[in-house]
């Protein structure tokens, strides 16, 4: 099934882009997809104790699992950034 | 009304939508740039939104600000992009027919908007740069 991934902030910087569509096995949860995601993208590891998500546009907890189609949301709160 | 924009923010648009003939008391906050955060020299700050949940998620504020105070109307609007030191980052305007209503709302608006509504800003310090989102 594939899920389509909105990415903000410093989430956003690291993926590269605001939105991706990964394809996951039937009934997957968040953080299967988070790791996934983690996967292609290490550095959102940097992030990932204080990652909050959405799913549809509702917060929703990491066992959750997820739909075709459904719209989740990477939300970090706090995230330092690389000194310049 | 509720709104993410990203032209310059200001108090009049809200308190004139918010106002009733039953409004005794309106109540507003405006949130501001400084120029220091945690000691650090502010250069400018940059706001992101993630819209379609974000006005839902002002709305749900709205709601639970009727269940607990007696109020007329409620407008939040935040703005999105690049601000500079002095600028509105976000204005909030409660009315209701007495004034403690109004304020403790207000007040309540805010807090809570910082909690939930997906909003981010980046610090762009002299010396670096950090994102601040939602703090639930």
């Amino acid at each position: 099934m594939k899920v389509r991934v909105r990415c903000f902030a410093a989430a956003r910087e690291i993926v590269g882009t605001g939105e991706l569509v990964v394809d996951l096995p039937e009934g997957s949860t968040l953080i299967q997809l988070l790791d996934r995601i983690q996967g292609q993208f290490p550095r959102l590891q940097g992030l990932a104790g204080s990652l909050l998500f959405s799913v549809n546009r509702e917060y929703a907890p990491s066992d959750k699992r997820l739909s075709a189609d459904d719209e989740v949301a990477l939300i970090p709160p706090v995230s330092g950034g690389a000194d310049v | 009304m509720f709104d993410i924009t990203d032209r310059s923010l200001s108090l009049e648009p809200l308190v004139s939508a918010v106002t009733r003939s039953s409004s005794g008391a309106v109540a507003s906050f405006l949130g501001v740039v400084r120029e220091q955060t945690r000691g650090r020299q502010v250069l400018y700050l940059e706001y992101e939104a993630y819209r379609e949940m974000a006005i839902p998620k002002m709305r749900e504020i709205a709601d639970e600000i009727r269940r607990k105070w007696k109020v007329d109307e409620i407008a939040m609007v935040h703005r999105i992009g690049r601000l500079e030191i002095g600028e509105v980052s976000v204005a909030i305007a409660v009315s209701a027919p007495h004034r403690h209503q109004a304020l403790a709302a207000c007040a309540y608006a805010i807090d809570r908007l910082k909690e939930t509504v997906p909003i981010w800003k980046k610090e762009v310090w002299t010396d670096g740069e950090e994102w601040v989102g939602p703090a639930r």
